[in-house]
């Protein structure tokens, strides 16, 4: 196997996260629509580390998931502050940017 | 031996000074009398002290004080001063001498004023005593022009001196807009005068017009202009609608500033450019027929009235005709002379109807009658203005009037000395009527009792009675010698023509004495025999309505439009584009849908575009 | 007084004292308005000094004070005043003056309403007296900017009656509200100084030398493209300012909905600025396009002063028609300044000085009657003469002033001007000017009958009305007293102004 599989693996979650991210109504998919694309791109950066020798790509990937977490904590709370205010996690109805 | 102008100047400072104090020292002003008797006193030492520059410059002394007022480009542009001469020292006197005695009048007259509004009158005599005097003593165009538009504003302050009266309020306006109307026009006279000239100064200009350097070209377009500003202040027609109206003023204001002065003040200008408008006979001749038909319109419309002042003001619209016509026959003196005695008898008139007023407590003739019985002593000052006006010998107006009417048909204007033999014939009339109305006949119903005014009511009546006829006596004597200008008589009069005016004179007498005193004639079919020209009368010829229509309809209905498009169309298209901007806004935020994921898409949208552009352009 | 930066004291003054307010003066409205007026009193001495001290002789620019600010840039913090100028800030110092004492009953925020006030004199005078162009436009926004919370907050409302062709226009902006008014107001002047900015950036561009010194700009020769299409600019910027026919209707809007003082202020010096800087950058850098353009100039100065007096005759709200009278006596100071002559540029500059302490005194007087009557409407009141006699016997005074009557300041400037008028090129102009005077007699004096003179209203609302008091007095009586005397003795200003306005002639038509 070569990088070109885990490439086209990565393009492929990487478009199936962007997916969900664009078609979720829900809040919680579109945040793991947005996690599978942060996946993706740490397949990548393994898949570059592996291949090229460096392991540069390695510590960057686990940086990247701690940053993941983080982020999935802090999406979910923002989530559930604003099932608690708004009673909806429906991403059309959470549309106080509206002009 | 020449004056050095210092009297003229003291006689003009002290009514300065008068104002002055009054203006600033308020707790003074609110005293009332206190403040009238300082300005009495500055009044009667500026009296003694035009008096004696009379004296001085009687002779043919002239002198000359100015300071720079204006400065231009480093140099003088225009000066303020003094020119004292025989001319304007004697007028000086005139103006001191009515504005002493009116103010001394005005002190019973007005006696019944709060404090502070008899302290306001008074600094506004004095205000315009001053003024009159700039403007008599003026060395140049603009401090004539400064003067003349301070004695327009004590004019409009004085009528409207009982603001809380409607009709005084209105005339006061009135008076100011039409002067100023014709004010419009001396001020671009002086412009254009200025710019063809080089100069403001009398003298200076004097001096060109000597010597042939005067560019005449666009020069008739330049006296009419300055014509124009004593059309409005000298109520000639069509301009004379306002003084009537300012009877509104108390009386002894009528008497010094809508009779004895400031109306003169348009005379007084031609004269003081006689010399510049001989080199225009074409506008000589306009002066002197609007002049002569300002003199008979006004004389008619004497005969209609039934306020004693009214009758008295048209008069004066009539006299004032009347020396307009001698100055645009070329012969300013004439003009000139029967205004210092119309200065005369017509204060005293004005005075005398202002003891009756104040004695019967109205101005309309109807409600007076029988009062040679009750007011002697007024009646027979009345009366001796009334001859002098009439024109009867040996009174004021009677060698005056002579002299306008042989310069008038000395300067060959058969026209105009046909209307000024009728005006003649109507001023006897109509002021006879007057007398016979007002102080014989018999007393109305309702009976107020009237007595003859208090003693400082009665001196200036008998003072400007004495003088009236002094005056006339003196001539009478002295033969029609004028005691300024040229000394020699510059016409002839035919003979015939003394008689004629004189027998014009009596033959108005007697017709007013067959109508109103014998009732011979009754008055009412006399005026259904002029059945048109009365009622055109009665409607004072239209010309206020003209006005008022002008007014209120041309002016104030464009100002409307104007208002109108300003607010409507030019400010209409600002605020449509700003409403459009607006709207536009509003239909752009629409794009906002507040999605998230529309946002996602528009960003997707616009990587594919970014990249789709770096293939086909970068390729 | 040598080395002591006099004009950096009259400017920054009140800037001081705009700081002072704001730290220390917190809840204290005496301390407020004590503290404003020593700023305004420091000003006051100082701009007198500038201008009794003012070398007439020696004329050209004096008091100089130079520090260079970004050198890279050639932008340096030049100050110099010559015989315009000086007047001019003469012409605030007195403003602001009586200004702070016409205010003195504001209760809202007053702590900073005095301070944004003091703030927008100090960019006044920094106009006045800069001459480095960058910071002359610093110090013009300043003066603009705090118009807009000024208006916003403290002013008031009018009702308009949308209709028209446009109406449906009014009604979505909102006519008539102060926040309409204030909006209008910003937007219009910072659109004029865009086109200002855009003047000076192609001036500092072509000199090609790295300066905005005045001093350096006005002795080059520009191209005569360059100069016709900067000279529009500054037209167009300044213009705005100064009310140019039609792009006016800022200016009535504005001043109606504006506080007394905030009236007095615009109407009677930021107009000004307006016609000072046209007269200073337009003329003074730009002559060949100044002689060029000078017809457009005049031609719509000349319908400025007709169609501004006409419209003021339209008006039924008191402070419109004061509003519109300004529009018509700018008028005359861009016909004066069109004329090319001495004589027309002295009176336009003498009718800066006389329209504004006039115009200042009118809002003063505005602001009185409105504060007493709570009423703007003319029609409705009447008779307030003998209630009120001062506040009348001001107002007649000041609408004699605007009338052109002589003895106020208003006489010699219309007399410079029309004088000028009739000497240059395009003589009509005379009667234009002529005539607004004259309708400018009628709509004040109507003005006058209706509120002050003839019968009482019967309206129990305007019963027993107090006549003006205290500090108001200070207000009415200087301005007063500076209308009359430099009415009586017009070479008080005429001496200084005519040292700046010949070289600046004569660099215009060599004359």
């Amino acid at each position: 196997m070569g990088l070109q599989a885990y490439l086209t693996l990565a393009a492929v979650v990487f478009c199936i996260g962007f997916f969900g991210v664009i078609t979720r109504r829900n809040t919680i998919g579109i945040l793991l629509g947005i996690e599978l694309m942060l996946n993706s791109v740490n397949i990548n950066l393994v898949a570059f580390a592996r291949f090229s020798g460096d392991v540069t790509g390695m510590v960057f990937t686990v940086f990247t998931i701690c940053i993941t977490v983080a982020e999935a904590a802090l999406g979910l709370a923002i989530v559930i502050l604003l099932f608690r205010v708004r009673r909806t996690v429906t991403a059309d109805h959470l549309d106080l940017l509206k002009g | 031996m020449t004056g050095d102008g210092t009297f003229a100047l003291a006689a003009l400072l002290l009514h300065a000074l008068a104002f002055l104090v009054l203006a600033v020292v308020a707790p003074l002003r609110r005293l009332g009398r206190p403040a009238a008797w300082f300005s009495i006193l500055c009044a009667a030492g500026s009296l003694v002290s035009a008096l004696l520059a009379w004296q001085r410059h009687a002779g043919d002394a002239m002198s000359r004080l100015v300071w720079e007022w204006l400065p231009a480009q480093g140099q003088t542009l225009a000066t303020v001063g003094v020119l004292a001469d025989a001319e304007s020292t004697i007028m000086l006197t005139l103006v001191a001498l009515v504005a002493c005695l009116v103010q001394v009048y005005s002190l019973g007259y007005l006696s019944d004023e709060p404090a502070p509004s008899l302290g306001r009158y008074y600094a506004y005599q004095s205000l315009f005593a001053f003024s009159m005097m700039g403007l008599v003593l003026a060395p140049n165009f603009v401090q004539l022009f400064i003067c003349w538009e301070l004695v327009g504003l004590c004019s409009y302050l004085l009528i409207g001196f009982w603001y809380y009266k409607p009709e005084a309020a209105r005339a006061a306006v009135k008076a100011f807009w039409i002067t100023k109307a014709g004010d419009v026009g001396l001020l671009i006279g002086i412009v254009l005068l200025w710019r063809q000239s080089g100069t403001f100064d009398l003298t200076e200009m004097r001096v060109l017009v000597d010597n042939g350097a005067l560019p005449l070209a666009g020069l008739s377009l330049i006296t009419f202009c300055i014509y124009l500003g004593a059309v409005g202040k000298s109520a000639q027609f069509p301009l004379h609608v306002w003084l009537p109206d300012a009877m509104e003023g108390p009386t002894p204001v009528s008497a010094l500033i809508h009779a004895a002065t400031m109306v003169t003040a348009g005379v007084y200008l031609l004269l003081r450019t006689e010399w510049l408008f001989a080199l225009t006979p074409d506008v000589l001749l306009i002066v002197a027929w609007v002049g002569a038909f300002t003199a008979l319109l006004a004389a008619s419309l004497a005969c209609a009235q039934d306020d004693i002042k009214r009758v008295l003001a048209y008069s004066t619209v009539s006299q004032l005709g009347y020396m307009m016509t001698a100055i645009g026959a070329g012969f300013a003196a004439a003009g000139f002379f029967h205004l210092l005695t119309h200065g005369l008898f017509k204060a005293l008139l004005f005075l005398g109807a202002g003891a009756v007023i104040h004695a019967v407590h109205g101005n309309d003739l109807p409600q007076m009658g029988g009062l040679a019985r009750r007011m002697p002593q007024t009646t027979v000052v009345f009366l001796v203005g009334t001859l002098s006006l009439a024109g009867i010998p040996l009174f004021g107006g009677f060698l005056s009037k002579e002299e306008i009417l042989g310069a008038v048909w000395a300067g060959g204007l058969t026209g105009p000395f046909v209307l000024l033999m009728m005006v003649a014939f109507l001023t006897a009339f109509y002021m006879f009527r007057v007398v016979f109305l007002a102080f014989f006949g018999t007393p109305p119903a309702r009976d107020t009792h009237p007595h003859d005014p208090p003693m400082t009511m009665a001196l200036p009546l008998w003072i400007l009675a004495a003088l009236s006829l002094g005056v006339g006596i003196y001539f009478a004597v002295a033969g029609p010698a004028l005691p300024f200008g040229p000394a020699e008589h510059e016409f002839t009069s035919p003979d015939w023509l003394m008689p004629a005016a004189v027998g014009a004179a009596v033959g108005g007498i007697l017709l007013a004495w067959l109508t109103y005193q014998r009732r011979a004639i009754d008055a009412a079919t006399l005026a259904s025999a002029l059945g048109p020209i009365r009622h055109a009368a009665l409607r004072r010829f239209w010309m206020d309505d003209l006005f008022e229509g002008v007014y209120g309809l041309g002016l104030l209905g464009f100002s409307r439009l104007i208002g109108w498009i300003d607010r409507y169309l030019v400010d209409g298209v600002l605020n449509v584009v700003s409403a459009w901007t607006v709207t536009s806004g509003d239909d752009l935020r629409t794009m906002q849908t507040g999605r998230a994921q529309d946002y996602v898409y528009g960003v997707a949208l616009g990587l594919m575009i970014l990249l789709l552009w770096v293939r086909w352009a970068l390729a | 007084m040598n080395g002591v930066p006099i004009l950096s004291v009259m400017t920054w003054a009140p800037f001081v004292s705009a700081l002072a307010i704001m730290f220390f003066a917190r809840r204290r409205p005496m301390l407020v308005r004590w503290t404003s007026l020593a700023g305004a009193t420091v000003s006051l001495v100082a701009s007198l000094w500038v201008y009794w001290a003012y070398d007439r002789e020696l004329a050209g620019f004096q008091f100089r004070e130079e520090i260079a600010l970004v050198p890279s840039l050639g932008i340096s913090y030049l100050v110099a005043v010559d015989g315009i100028s000086a007047l001019m800030a003469l012409l605030t110092s007195i403003i602001i003056f009586s200004g702070v004492f016409a205010s003195w009953t504001v209760k809202e925020r007053s702590q900073e309403f005095y301070a944004l006030l003091l703030i927008l004199v100090t960019g006044v005078y920094g106009v006045f007296v800069s001459l480095d162009l960058f910071v002359f436009f610093l110090f013009y926004e300043i003066a603009v900017l705090p118009m807009y919370l000024l208006i916003g907050i403290w002013g008031s409302s009018a009702e308009v009656r949308p209709q028209g062709i446009f109406g449906w226009a009014m009604g979505r902006t909102g006519v008539g509200t102060k926040e309409y008014a204030a909006m209008k107001l910003t937007l219009y002047l910072l659109f004029g100084s865009a086109f200002i900015l855009v003047g000076v950036l192609a001036l500092y561009v072509a000199t090609g030398s790295q300066t905005f010194s005045f001093l350096t700009l006005a002795s080059m020769e520009f191209d005569p493209a360059l100069q016709t299409w900067v000279f529009l600019a500054f037209y167009i910027g300044f213009g705005i300012l100064a009310g140019i026919w039609p792009l006016h209707t800022w200016s009535p809007d504005g001043h109606a909905s504006a506080p007394t003082a905030v009236s007095m202020l615009h109407a009677g010096v930021l107009m000004k600025l307006g016609a000072y800087g046209f007269v200073r950058l337009g003329m003074g850098l730009l002559p060949d396009a100044a002689v060029d353009w000078a017809w457009l100039v005049g031609t719509i100065g000349c319908i400025n002063i007709v169609y501004g007096a006409l419209s003021a005759m339209a008006q039924i709200d008191l402070k419109y028609v004061i509003a519109y009278s300004s529009v018509s006596h700018m008028g005359i100071v861009m016909l004066g300044v069109a004329t090319l002559t001495p004589n027309g540029l002295n009176g336009a500059v003498f009718q800066m000085f006389a329209h504004g302490i006039m115009t200042g005194l009118f809002f003063a007087l505005v602001g009185l009657v409105y504060e007493k009557a709570h009423s703007r409407e003319i029609f409705k009141m009447g008779g307030f003469g003998a209630m009120m006699p001062g506040i009348a016997t001001a107002f007649t005074v000041g609408g004699l002033s605007s009338l052109g009557l002589p003895a106020t300041a208003g006489f010699p400037a219309e007399l410079l001007t029309f004088l000028g008028a009739w000497s240059s090129e395009y003589r009509w102009w005379l009667f234009p000017g002529v005539l607004g005077a004259f309708l400018t007699s009628i709509y004040v004096l109507r003005v006058a009958k209706q509120i002050f003179w003839g019968p009482e209203s019967a309206d129990p609302h305007f019963q027993n009305l107090p006549d003006a008091q205290g500090p108001e007095w200070a207000a009415l009586g200087i301005l007063v007293f500076v209308l009359v005397l430099f009415g009586v003795a017009p070479s008080l200003a005429i001496g200084p102004v005519d040292t700046a306005t010949i070289p600046l002639l004569f660099r215009l038509t060599g004359q």
